[in-house]
């Protein structure tokens, strides 16, 4: 019988030769990952349900990644983050990433994989919706509340459901001025914001071959905002060179039969994409940038899991360079690796952070969430008021970066840069 | 589960469809910790706090509780997050049954697991029946949810594989009754 890359991993992890999608089973967890935000109630639950005294299933399972919190005055956060500490030095665990040491990374979905914690055929358990985003890496990766966390802390396994899989096949190649952010928006405006509920969404084709780990991120990343319990793009050579680069931990891939049995297949010729954003309140709210040229914006936001990464600056910087932008726009790297790469990586010999500079953008933020979330009022980026934005950012809710009476359009780098130097909301193929 | 007998009972909250977690609990509120107990209440009084400023208030101002122990709502109720900060501010603020057309995975996987709420769904779009402040009565072992004011019944559909988990107050219970782990949980 033939299987997904889905129901391969989940067998594999449940000691089953064959499982089927609806099938509830109980897994075996590669890696548990938390962060500031869901980590204090995680150990709550731990220790109430474990007792004080209780030691975590595996300590090189659990990976915590502070990211949410970090730059603020709020008493409540810093005391999440000691609260993390503690435990962390009661349980004696390796892998932490401890706010204002050499050691902080920033956003969890960008630092896990960096760190070499994602590795192909795996199964991750994330106290984080986005933690899809892992899928592209070839591993199962969903998101999960407290509750279940502290489980999994305490047992190293989770009863789970088998998803069906809902497959997206894109043919050919994407224009010029087209990126991840523009497939997977548009994917969501088709399908809309629950159209791939409790499913697995498997990305496959000419065009996802040819992107980058980090564009495949960005598509695995928003699955949840079409509702789906994971994200996954079968390894291949990029994957596996970029994997190993990063770890020494040995790992068996897996790949899917290609006869396997989906729920559903949507085929797309990638050549037809267009840069485009999703307008107030859902992700799912798809419109071309070039239809939506007379909305005028205050701010732009480049940052998050979503369009953090430094191939994400990388493109934005592509259209900055040389112009200079009307509305203040933040620059707010995903991990101190990124920021570090924004200075060593260079266009026409200048570094990104110059370019940035010279474009007129906000000086590079430290690596966190930042206002990705709204969070704390000190928060950088946050809205205060009725400010229209443009955001590499995944979720444009009802005060998601703040303030209720913000909108925000989601976007890619490019269109992000592009509608910063318009000041409304442009096509960046009018800049390439 | 909190839930008393076999009926609940009082006015409902309506709302539409997508309700995203950042309505249920801006992140703001998130630097609470839900299992310390002043904050669990905290959650709680801060239960749907980003709705718009249009939408009648959900928690009674200047309390941690809502009067209404019944939400019902459309399609893909909880999207968003996987913050379980949404089902207990909920729960804190006594809410004890949502009945919505269909729910985002983790609201409804963390409803389960915690025990907070009785995450229910209707065939029926039943946030077009009721108003806010409508008094309706849900019959667990019936599966139905009742408009007392038109005395109409609807049925609610069968809650399939999760049922046994909700029954055992959630996921720990579940694992103690059958075994998974041992040990009788915490002492409260
Ligand atoms: S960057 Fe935004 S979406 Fe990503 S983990 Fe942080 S808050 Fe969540």
């Amino acid at each position: 019988m033939s299987a997904t890359i889905t129901e391969k991993i989940l067998g594999k992890a449940a000691g089953r030769s064959k499982v089927d999608p609806g099938d509830n089973i109980w897994v075996e967890v590669d890696v548990l990952l938390t962060h500031d935000v869901c980590g204090p109630g995680t150990i709550g639950v731990f220790q109430r349900e474990f007792g004080a005294k209780a030691r975590v299933w595996n300590r090189e399972k659990v990976v915590i990644i502070p990211d949410h919190y970090i730059y603020t005055k709020d008493e409540k956060a810093h005391r999440n983050v000691d609260t993390l500490r503690t435990f962390v030095r009661e349980q004696g665990l390796p892998h932490f990433y401890d706010p204002g040491t050499p050691r902080y990374k920033g956003v969890c979905h960008v630092a896990l994989p960096e760190e070499g914690h994602v590795r192909p055929g795996e199964v991750i358990f994330g106290t984080d919706s986005h933690t899809c985003t892992h899928g592209a890496l070839g591993a199962f990766a969903t998101g999960i509340g407290n509750t279940d966390a502290g489980f999994i802390m305490g047992t190293g396994k989770l009863l789970i459901k088998v998803p069906e899989t809902r497959r997206f096949v894109l043919n050919k190649t994407l224009p010029k001025g087209v990126s991840a952010k523009d497939v997977i928006l548009r994917i969501i405006g088709d399908i809309g914001v629950d159209g791939a509920t409790y499913q697995a969404m498997e990305f496959t084709g000419d065009a996802i071959a040819a992107m980058d780990v980090e564009e495949r991120m960005t598509i695995c990343n928003m699955a949840i905002e079409a509702g789906g319990k994971s994200g996954i793009i079968a390894p291949d050579d990029k994957t596996l060179a970029w994997v190993k680069a990063r770890t020494k931990q040995p790992f068996v891939p897996v790949t899917g039969d290609p006869d396997a049995a989906v729920t559903a297949s949507h085929t797309y010729d990638a050549s037809t994409f267009e840069p485009c954003v999703a307008c107030p309140h859902l992700p799912s709210n798809y419109a071309t940038a070039r239809s939506k040229r007379d909305i005028r914006i205050d701010r732009a936001y480049i940052g998050s899991c979503t369009g953090g990464k430094l191939g994400d600056f990388m493109m934005a910087a592509r259209i900055l360079k040389g112009h200079t932008v009307k509305v203040p726009t933040f620059i707010v790297p995903a991990t101190a690796q990124v920021a570090e790469g924004l200075l060593r990586e260079t266009i026409d010999g200048r570094n990104l952070v110059e370019i940035f500079a010279e474009a007129g953008c906000e000086d590079v933020a430290p690596a966190s969430c930042a206002a990705c979330l709204g969070g704390p009022v000190d928060t950088i980026g946050r809205t205060s008021g009725k400010e229209v934005v443009v955001s590499t950012t995944n979720r444009n809710f009802i005060g998601r970066m703040g303030s209720k009476d913000a909108p925000i359009y989601l976007a890619s780098p490019m269109t992000a840069a592009a509608s910063a130097i318009a000041g409304h909301i442009a096509d960046p193929r009018d800049y390439l | 589960m909190k839930l008393q007998g076999n009926r609940i009972r009082g006015p409902v909250y309506v709302l539409g469809d997508n309700i995203d977690t950042d309505l249920i609990i801006p992140a703001h509120f998130l630097n609470l910790v839900p299992t310390i107990p002043d904050e669990y209440r905290k959650l709680g009084s801060h239960a749907m706090a980003g709705l718009p400023d249009s939408y009648p208030p959900f928690v009674t101002p200047g309390t941690d509780q809502a009067p209404y122990p019944i939400m019902i709502a459309g399609s893909n109720f909880g999207c968003g997050s996987s913050r379980e900060h949404a089902p207990i501010a909920l729960g804190a603020a006594g809410v004890q049954a949502v009945v919505a057309q269909t729910y985002a995975r983790i609201f409804f996987r963390n409803a389960v697991a915690t025990g907070e709420l009785y995450p229910l769904e209707s065939a029926d779009r039943l946030c077009d029946v009721f108003k806010t402040g409508d008094e309706a009565e849900i019959d667990m072992a019936a599966s139905t949810v009742r408009h007392r004011g038109t005395g109409i019944v609807y049925r609610l559909r069968d809650l399939g594989a999760v049922k046994p988990v909700i029954e055992a107050g959630g996921l720990f219970g579940y694992a103690r009754s059958t075994g998974m782990i041992g040990g009788k949980g915490p002492a409260a």
